[in-house]
């Protein structure tokens, strides 16, 4: 599928990428000695190598990227711990070579990848979407990946899958925070499951994506695969991916199990429907002072919005 | 206790409860308060605020447990700390948080569980920050001073429940301060129990057996 739409901006808009490179050159020395840790930085983990993209400007937004800086240090990923610094400060730990990503369920041609074939087998683009977190706040990312419709195009689905589910990584020795604490508690059910309806996964913004800033991805943004879907809230963008299953039912995430009333399966980025215990129509966008607008559908209405017709949105949270 | 160690322990409360402010003061002048300043300079101020509150209300348990007299002269300057780390929080959510945006603001003091028992807190704590001076506890009297500084145990309350009701999921911090909270009224409860047994006991004393010549 795929829908051609004019441009939200002109090409006059868009960052020149010298000056967006050179800004990004004068960051990477200090981030890499930030992210980088002792023993990290052999070829076995590629992350913070350059990776090339060609820019995708149809589904690019007009506005300054957050900075790298910020982008890879205020981070929600639990498996690190529940504080936004735990990812950069713990991410050290995971090993996202070698790395494999199992995609079965209902598809003829079930198949297990491995990283680096996957990232050669689709044409990488970058695109420069929102990001709105549940808790409020909100960046500018550009991305490096590839639609994930092309992946499941490939392993041909069968009709029966109607859900999508992803599946993080189970590692108690590359993910601190899934070694049970006090008294056997854990903040979330392991491993991290989220799902998608097999149209949104299929929609061309749902992006799997490999890299960002113009590099392989960060431990800490959800090494080295993660899904990135710009219309629903971060946490539906599940990190460090193992497992893309094709399924009939509606799968059970891990957010849904842990607060149902507060996290929904659908979470769409919506400023009239509230957190239950914080509103959702304004957000911080992570470089500004002043809240903003929190947009339907994140600013992607006009892309998704069809996707949803007859749907209760109020209900279907 | 001596004058010198009087003033020795009023110099620590001093710097111990000024050093958060200087370090934030610090990181805000290097710029290095992270990707989202409003909301750490916010959450900052408001762990501040509920540790120093939880310290003026650890004074009496530890006269009650360990029979110490010294830090009862400590908990009016704790507690002024405690009001005055609330009103910065306050402030900081006032106007770097909303701008003034006062519609929206008491939208959230309505709607918003958390908030409301935030504003409670604070709220609590104008009164007894109003009386604390030495004059006021001589023209109330004692007896009304003490019983209007109960107070002090629903802010307590309120709180940690605005941090419990605020925390998302996994974030284990307000179950420690709740924790710590429950110690420390638990002590006063246990206390008064036990005074209320012993006078029981010794208003029973002389109907029965007063030894003569005592």
């Amino acid at each position: 599928m795929l829908i051609r739409r004019a441009p939200r901006f002109t090409a006059s808009e868009i960052t020149d990428p010298k000056l967006y490179l050179s800004r990004r050159e004068l960051i990477s020395g200090t981030v890499a000695a930030l992210v980088l840790r002792p023993g990290q930085s052999d070829g076995a983990t590629p992350q913070g190598q350059p990776l090339s993209a060609t820019r995708n400007a149809a589904f690019s937004l007009s506005e300054p990227a957050t900075k790298f800086e910020h982008a890879t240090t205020y981070n929600n990923f639990y498996e690190f711990g529940v504080n936004k610094d735990d990812p950069s400060r713990l991410g050290g730990t995971l090993r996202p070579r070698p790395w494999t990503v199992q995609v079965d369920g209902f598809v003829h041609k079930p198949k297990t990848f491995d990283i680096d074939e996957l990232i050669r087998l689709f044409p990488l683009e970058e695109r420069v979407y929102s990001l709105r977190c549940v808790e409020a706040w909100s960046m500018v990312i550009p991305w490096i990946g590839f639609p994930l419709a092309s992946l499941l195009k490939r392993v041909e689905p069968t009709g029966q899958g109607k859900f999508v589910e992803f599946t993080t990584l189970l590692d108690p020795s590359q993910f601190p925070a899934q070694k049970p604490g006090f008294f056997g508690y854990s903040s979330l059910d392991w491993p991290y499951v989220e799902g998608l309806r097999l149209d949104e996964a299929t929609h061309p913004l749902t992006l799997l994506t490999v890299g960002m800033y113009g590099k392989v991805l960060p431990n800490q943004n959800g090494a080295p695969v993660r899904v990135v879907v710009p219309w629903k809230y971060g946490f539906k963008s599940a990190k460090s991916i193992v497992r893309i299953r094709l399924v009939s039912e509606q799968p059970k995430t891990s957010w849904e199990k842990a607060a149902a009333q507060e996290y929904g399966f659908y979470s769409n980025v919506n400023p009239a429907v509230s957190h239950p215990r914080w509103s959702q129509a304004d957000e911080r966008r992570i470089g500004e002072f002043r809240r903003r607008p929190t947009l339907p559908f994140n600013g992607y209405a006009d892309q998704v919005a069809s996707l949803y017709t007859g749907l209760d949105l109020k209900k279907f949270y | 206790m001596s004058r010198p160690t009087r003033i020795a322990l009023k110099v620590a409360v001093w710097g111990g409860c000024l050093a958060p402010l200087a370090l934030l003061g610090h990181r805000a002048w290097t710029d290095d308060l992270g990707a989202n300043p409003v909301s750490f300079v916010t959450n900052t101020l408001g762990d501040w605020t509920l540790r120093i509150l939880l310290a003026s209300l650890a004074m009496t348990p530890l006269r009650i447990v360990f029979g110490l007299a010294w830090p009862i002269t400590l908990r009016r300057l704790l507690g002024l700390f405690a009001f005055a780390y609330a009103c910065l929080h306050f402030s900081v959510w006032i106007v770097l948080d909303f701008f003034f945006d006062w519609p929206r603001m008491w939208a959230d003091i309505v709607k918003r569980p958390y908030i409301t028992v935030g504003m409670l807190a604070l709220l609590s704590l104008i009164p007894l920050a109003a009386t604390s001076t030495t004059e006021m506890i001589r023209r109330l009297g004692a007896r009304a001073w003490t019983r209007l500084h109960r107070l002090v145990y629903v802010t307590g309350v309120c709180a940690v429940l605005h941090y419990l009701w605020l925390a998302k999921v996994g974030v284990t911090d307000p179950y420690w301060y709740a924790g710590a909270l429950a110690v420390l009224l638990g002590v006063r409860g246990w206390d008064r129990g036990r005074r209320l047994v012993r006078r029981r006991r010794r208003a029973a004393v002389p109907a029965t057996s007063a030894p003569a010549g005592s």
